[in-house]
């Protein structure tokens, strides 16, 4: 089993026929995922690489019962765009759209409360369970199914935490970029929750980074609810105070966020940090085999 | 982005916010007249630059006579303020402003953020103005006064009441308050801010509250609909390669070490950062090329790095997603030759056709070392750098 979606997710893409909603898109039919269309309004009826356009998610979802989508519309249509596929009742939402206003996020933050969606992102790589779905921009290729649950702020910093994890024989279950802005939906301890429940999941890589104290908040629930071994790395030691590292979310600012608190949250309730992003599968390697019991 | 005092305190008065009176000047010849329109006989004269700290650095100037204010005015415009919050080369002092002097009877501390951890806007209040807030919250918590404001309501004039009972205000200094939070929630709101600051709001010996300083930092992302606020950009204020790299869509911080780095991502931008500072070695900056990785940016980028005169090599650190690798190498080696860099480079790539995009690279004329290994190329431009 992997967590929030599988071989029988059935995608469509908000911002279908524009060049990233087309690109992406075509990535993840090619990946095998089980793609039934896309919405782009007032483009409803039309084909679009071989599937029906929708002028509404609820228009798509009634048509193709599809129930998971990636957003790639500009940052200005974002709002709208994650409030219809919310009032539609979409299960699952990933939003990629980087430069989203941080007060609209507020909002859908808000709305979502309220609602039984799920958001991942926005301003994220979305999220992949190998050989099975991919629902975002992630490199395919670079993923094999296995035990490894990954959550990540950083995008790239994903692919990296994938890769060491394949080289290393481990695979992944599911990967989530739960993005870098500083308001967003999924946060590391709702992901963590559905990884401690989920049986394909032996252990866990958080990938953090300077700004807010999400990192911070999950030691905390690691401590009481995590029974599974999580491996961290977080971004950021050598990032100077009170600037905006990229990311909207990664700065340091008014005393809160820096790299080594987070470190030392973390390290305190039995965290192992990778001491550089080079070396996370590395770290997850010698926790499993410490944690192994000997053959007697 | 960030706006100058005088801007903010302009926006203050937009929304039924007090402040003292004050005149504008970027000429000292029109000091005197700012004196005497001002009608008072204790002045503070105020450096406009983006940055706090300007006490501390010399920038806000208490004069008790017009050839004070004159003297000081000469001293600050054109001159570059150095403040605790500014680098070692500061900011330059393009304007002043001149407020009448007040009788200050308390400060208070007023402002609203983005809580990220409740999701949240939310007002913070303290009896303790004038001091660094953050100084406030780690020493005497219990001195702030918070309030959370739900993000699909509003903020009520009881909410507003409540926090000034809290402060100890009365009756008519309530009225005023509230009047002033009411218009900081509506800026803050209306115009997309991330952080809206009054620190000092003083209470007066004649009864009135008085924004004496204001700050204001705006939600770039949210720029594009308020035309009115990026008229208010100030870029001889702003970092000029920063500025330029935004022009090119990188984003890039420059710091004080050896090891130019350009990096795809946000997150592995800054974790080559502490990558390098593992092994030892020290970064020149943060730049983030994005996705595209196109022979443009790239040359765009070694542009930017190499006016770093402090740079002695340079690490590229490509993870190649969906882009191949042997494009990017294609566009590294095009970059390279247009900006006739001739720098030692250290080029790490993984991903779809690594093996192609180094071997490339390899080939090259170039001063190039090629490593498919994170750690080991972070090993290596440490010590070609040494």
């Amino acid at each position: 089993m992997s967590i929030l979606i599988d071989k029988n997710t059935r995608v469509i893409t908000q911002g279908f026929t524009g060049k990233q909603g087309t690109f992406h898109s075509e990535q993840s039919i090619v990946y095998g995922t089980q793609f039934v269309g896309g919405v782009t309004p007032n483009k409803g009826g039309q084909k679009h690489l071989n599937l029906p356009v929708f002028n509404t998610v609820a228009g798509a979802m009634n048509e193709t019962d599809a129930n998971a989508s990636m957003i790639y519309v500009p940052p200005q249509f974002a709002y709208a765009s994650i409030l219809e596929a919310i009032e539609a009742q979409m299960p699952v939402i990933a939003c990629i759209t980087e430069g989203i206003p941080v007060q609209d996020m507020l909002k859908i933050r808000a709305i979502l409360k309220t609602s039984d969606s799920i958001l991942i992102g926005p301003n994220c790589p979305g999220v992949m369970t190998p050989d099975e779905c991919k629902l975002g921009i992630m490199p395919g290729n670079i993923h094999q199914a296995g035990s490894v649950g990954v959550i990540s702020r950083s995008g790239t910093l994903t692919y990296e935490a994938v890769h060491q994890t394949t080289q290393a024989g481990l695979g992944q279950s599911t990967c989530i970029g739960i993005g870098g802005d500083p308001i967003q939906g999924m946060s590391f301890i709702d992901c963590l929750a559905l990884f401690e429940a989920d049986s394909q999941t032996q252990s866990i890589i958080m990938v953090g980074e300077i700004g807010g104290s999400a990192e911070e908040e999950a030691a905390e629930y690691i401590q009481s609810h995590v029974s599974k071994p999580v491996v961290s790395y977080i971004a950021g030691l050598s990032a100077p105070k009170g600037k905006r590292m990229g990311h909207a979310g990664a700065v340091i600012s008014a005393g809160t966020g820096k790299a080594i608190d987070k470190i030392n949250a973390l390290e305190k309730v039995g965290v192992a940090i990778a001491p550089t992003p080079a070396t996370m599968g590395e770290t997850l390697l010698e926790v499993l085999a410490w944690k192994t019991p000997l053959l007697s | 982005m960030h706006i100058h005092e005088y801007q903010a305190k302009r926006l203050f008065n937009d929304f039924n916010i007090q402040t003292p009176k004050g005149i504008l000047i970027d000429k000292i010849t029109k000091a005197k007249s700012a004196c005497d329109v001002l009608r008072s006989d204790v002045w503070v004269v105020k450096a406009q630059v983006h940055a706090g700290g300007r006490g501390k650095g010399g920038g806000v100037v208490l004069c008790r006579s017009v050839e004070e204010v004159e003297r000081a005015s000469q001293q600050l415009l054109g001159s570059q303020l150095i403040t605790p919050q500014t680098d070692s080369k500061g900011l330059l002092v393009g304007q002043l402003l001149i407020e009448a002097g007040q009788n200050i009877e308390r400060e208070l501390y007023l402002g609203l953020l983005i809580d990220r951890q409740t999701q949240k806007i939310t007002v913070l209040a303290s009896t303790e103005g004038g001091m660094e807030i953050e100084k406030v919250a780690s020493e005497t918590p219990d001195k702030i006064i918070k309030f959370g404001i739900d993000p699909l309501g509003s903020l009520s004039v009881q909410d507003c009441t409540l926090m000034a009972q809290k402060l100890g205000l009365n009756t008519e200094l309530t009225k005023q308050f509230n009047n002033t939070l009411l218009g900081l929630y509506e800026i803050f709101t209306q115009k997309d801010v991330n952080l809206i600051e009054i620190n000092p709001l003083i209470v007066t010996q004649e009864n009135q509250l008085l924004a004496l300083d204001g700050k204001i930092d705006f939600d770039d992302n949210a720029l594009y609909r308020h035309k009115d606020i990026v008229a208010l950009r100030d870029i001889s204020q702003e970092d000029e390669k920063e500025r330029l790299a935004s022009e090119y869509q990188l984003n890039y911080i420059s710091l004080d070490g050896s090891i130019g780095c350009m990096v795809n991502g946000a997150g592995l931008a800054m974790a080559t950062m502490d990558l390098i500072e593992h092994f030892g070695g020290s970064p020149a900056n943060f730049l983030d090329v994005g996705g595209g990785t196109t022979a443009d940016r790239v040359a765009k980028a070694f542009e930017l790095i190499q006016t770093e005169a402090n740079v002695k090599g340079i690490l590229v650190n490509i993870f190649g997603g969906i882009v191949r690798c042997d494009l990017i190498a294609q566009g590294i080696l095009q970059a390279i030759e247009t900006v006739g860099l001739t720098l030692p480079i250290v080029v790490r790539l993984e991903g779809t056709n690594a093996p192609k995009g180094l071997n490339l690279l390899d080939k090259s004329e170039f001063n190039i070392h090629v490593e498919s290994d994170l750690t080991k190329a972070a090993i290596k431009i440490v010590a070609l750098t040494k």
